[in-house]
C-alpha cells in the first residue's frame, strides 16, 4: 500500500514537472517565434508606439509617484544611519546608488509587471476569449505578429525608461527630504554623487537590468495572455500568473544578475 | 464547373477514440447560400473550422477554393483566406478599434490604398450594411444585431468569394434577424460570393438558403432543398424543424435508474 502511494505520489511530482517543463518550452517557443515575427511590429513602428503609450506613458503616474516616496525614504532611514557615523553628506550617494543598482530596476518592474503586465495579459486573454484573434487568423492576418509583437516591443522598450524615471524621481524625492527638510549640504550632496556613481558599473549595469526584467515581464505577460483559456475564469487566472510569476522572476533575475556584475572586484 | 467547397470521405478527431466527423460528404457549387444544421455538438462548427483550414482532416480530403487544405502551409492558408470572410457568432470586432477602423482593418493589412480610396470603400462596406452613419462609433457602443451587420461589413472588405457564417441568428431580435436574412442573401447574390450558413435555427435559415446539410453525432443524415428537408421522412430531421421533445434525441440526458437516484429500493 504505502509502495503504492509512493509511487502514485512520484507520477504525480513527474507529471508536474513534466507539464512545467513542457509549458516553459512553449513559451520559449513562443519567444522566438514572437520575435522572428515582428518585422510588422517595427515595420510599422505606429502600433508599437500605440502600445508604448498604453505600457509606458499611463504608467508614469505609479511609478513617478513611487518612485518619490522611496527616495524620501531612502533619504530618511539613510540619514538616520549615516549620521550615526558622521558620515551624512553621503545620503547622496546612498540614494542614487541604492536606486540606480537596485531599487530602481526592481521597484519599477514590479509596478510595471502589476499595472501594465496585468493588463497586457488580460487585453489579450480577452481578445482571445471574444475570437477577436480568431477573427484575424481568418482575415489572413497572424494574430502574434500584429498584436503580440508590438505589445511585446513596446513593454520591452518601456520599462529601461520607466526604470530610469523612476531612479530619477527618487533621487529628487532624496534631494527634498535630505538637503531641504534635513538640512544636509546641497554641494556634498550633489558633488559625492557625481563622484561615486559610475557611468558603466552602475547607471549601464541599472539599465541592463531593467531591460533584462523588461523583456522576462512582458514576455511573461503575452505568453500567459496567448495561451489563457477563452473564459472569464481562465483570463482571470493568467492575469494573476502573470504578476505572480514575473514578480519571482524579477527578484530572481536581479540575484542572479548582482552576482554576475558586481561581485568578482569588478566595481571600485 | 467544380464545387467550390468539396469535400469527401472526411473524418476529424481531437482524440481517435472520440471521432467529431465522420464520413463526410460534401459539394457546395459556386453561387449558393448553403445551410450546415444540426444539433448543438453535432460537429458543425467543427466542420466550418475544417472548410477554413483552422483544423486539417484526419481522414479525407476537404478541397476548397482549389486547394487541398491537408497540403496547405501557413502562407498558401493565408493566400486562400484572403478569398474568404467569415462572420463570427457575436462579430468578434475588434474592441480597440471604432467601427470604421474594423472595416477598414484587412483593407489596411491587405491592400496599400490611398487614403481617399480607402475611406471610399469603407463608406461602400458599411452603407451595404445601412451603417455608414455608425461608422465613429465604438463596438461597445452597438447593439447585438448592429455588431454582427459591421462585422458582416468587415467580412465582405476583400469582396471575398467564399463567406462563412458561424451561428448568425443567436441572440437577434426580429427585426435584425429579419435584417441580417436578408443581407447575406443579398449580399451573396451582388458579390457573386457562395455562403455556407452554420446554424441550429433551422426554421429561420430554411428561408434565406438553397440547401442543407442536416448533421447529427458527426455525420450528414441528411441533404436537401429546404422544401425537401421540411417534408423529410428522417426521424431526427423531423424533430428537429418540428422543434419536438419527442424523437430520436431524448430529453433526459443518460443517467443511472430513477429509483437508484432516488434511493427507492433502500428505503422500501
Amino acid at each position: 500500500m504505502r509502495v503504492a502511494d509512493l509511487r502514485a505520489r512520484l507520477e504525480r511530482l513527474g507529471s508536474g514537472v513534466s507539464s512545467h517543463v513542457w509549458r516553459l518550452g512553449f513559451a520559449s517557443r513562443f519567444l522566438a517565434y514572437l520575435v522572428v515575427h515582428s518585422g510588422t511590429a517595427l515595420g510599422r513602428f505606429r502600433l508599437t508606439i500605440a502600445e508604448i503609450y498604453f505600457a509606458g506613458v499611463l504608467s508614469l503616474i505609479i511609478i513617478l509617484v513611487s518612485g518619490l516616496f522611496v527616495g524620501m525614504v531612502l533619504a530618511l532611514q539613510g540619514y538616520d544611519t549615516l549620521q550615526r557615523f558622521g558620515a551624512s553628506e553621503s545620503l547622496g550617494v546612498l540614494v542614487a546608488l541604492s536606486l540606480v543598482r537596485e531599487l530602481g530596476p526592481v521597484v519599477a518592474g514590479l509596478l510595471f509587471a502589476s499595472r501594465a503586465g496585468s493588463a497586457i495579459t488580460a487585453e489579450i486573454g480577452l481578445m482571445k476569449a471574444t475570437e477577436q484573434l480568431s477573427a484575424m487568423e481568418m482575415m489572413a492576418v497572424d494574430p502574434i505578429a500584429r498584436v503580440v509583437a508590438p505589445r511585446f516591443w513596446g513593454g520591452v522598450i518601456s520599462m529601461p525608461l520607466l526604470a530610469a524615471l523612476f531612479s530619477a524621481m527618487g533621487i529628487f524625492g532624496g534631494y527634498i527630504v535630505g538637503v531641504q527638510l534635513i538640512g544636509v549640504d546641497p554641494g556634498a550632496f550633489w558633488s559625492q554623487m557625481q563622484a561615486a556613481v559610475d557611468l558603466r558599473n552602475d547607471i549601464l549595469n541599472g539599465v541592463i537590468k531593467s531591460v533584462v526584467f523588461g523583456i522576462a515581464v512582458t514576455w511573461i505577460a503575452v505568453f500567459e495572455g496567448y495561451d489563457a483559456p477563452p473564459t472569464a475564469e481562465g483570463v482571470s487566472r493568467a492575469t494573476t500568473r502573470t504578476v505572480v510569476t514575473s514578480s519571482l522572476a524579477i527578484l530572481a533575475l536581479d540575484f542572479i544578475l548582482t552576482a554576475l556584475m558586481f561581485t568578482g572586484g569588478n566595481h571600485q | 464547373m467544380q464545387p467550390i467547397v468539396e469535400i469527401r470521405k472526411l473524418a476529424f478527431a481531437y482524440d481517435p477514440a472520440r471521432p467529431v466527423l465522420r464520413d463526410i460528404d460534401l459539394a457546395i457549387e459556386r453561387g449558393a447560400v448553403v445551410g450546415i444544421m444540426g444539433q448543438s455538438g453535432c460537429g458543425k462548427t467543427t466542420l466550418l473550422r475544417v472548410i477554413m483550414g483552422a483544423l486539417r482532416p484526419t481522414a479525407g480530403e476537404a478541397r476548397v477554393l482549389g486547394h487541398d487544405t491537408r497540403k496547405l502551409d501557413t502562407e498558401g492558408l493565408y493566400a486562400m483566406r484572403r478569398k474568404m470572410g467569415m462572420l463570427f457568432q457575436f462579430g468578434a470586432l475588434f474592441t480597440d478599434m471604432s467601427v470604421y477602423e474594423n472595416v477598414a482593418f484587412p483593407l489596411r493589412e491587405h491592400a496599400e490604398l490611398p487614403d481617399e480610396l480607402l475611406n471610399d470603400l469603407v463608406m461602400m462596406k458599411l452603407h451595404a450594411v445601412g451603417l455608414r452613419g455608425a461608422a465613429h462609433l465604438a463596438p461597445t457602443e452597438l447593439s447585438g444585431g448592429m455588431a454582427r451587420r459591421v462585422a458582416l461589413a468587415r467580412s465582405i472588405a476583400l469582396d471575398p468569394q467564399l463567406i462563412l457564417y458561424d451561428e448568425p441568428f443567436t441572440g437577434l431580435d426580429p427585426i435584425s434577424f429579419g435584417v441580417i436574412v436578408r443581407l447575406i442573401r443579398n449580399l451573396n447574390d451582388s458579390l457573386g460570393a457562395t455562403s455556407i450558413i452554420v446554424t441550429h435555427d433551422v426554421q429561420e435559415a430554411l428561408g434565406v438558403v438553397d440547401d442543407v446539410y442536416f448533421m447529427a453525432a458527426g455525420r450528414v443524415i441528411a441533404q436537401g432543398t429546404p422544401a425537401e428537408i421540411r417534408s423529410s421522412s428522417e426521424p431526427f430531421v423531423r424533430q428537429f424543424v418540428n422543434g419536438s421533445s419527442e424523437g430520436p434525441v431524448p430529453f433526459h440526458f443518460p443517467a443511472p435508474g430513477y429509483d437508484a437516484d432516488l434511493e427507492l429500493n433502500a428505503r422500501s
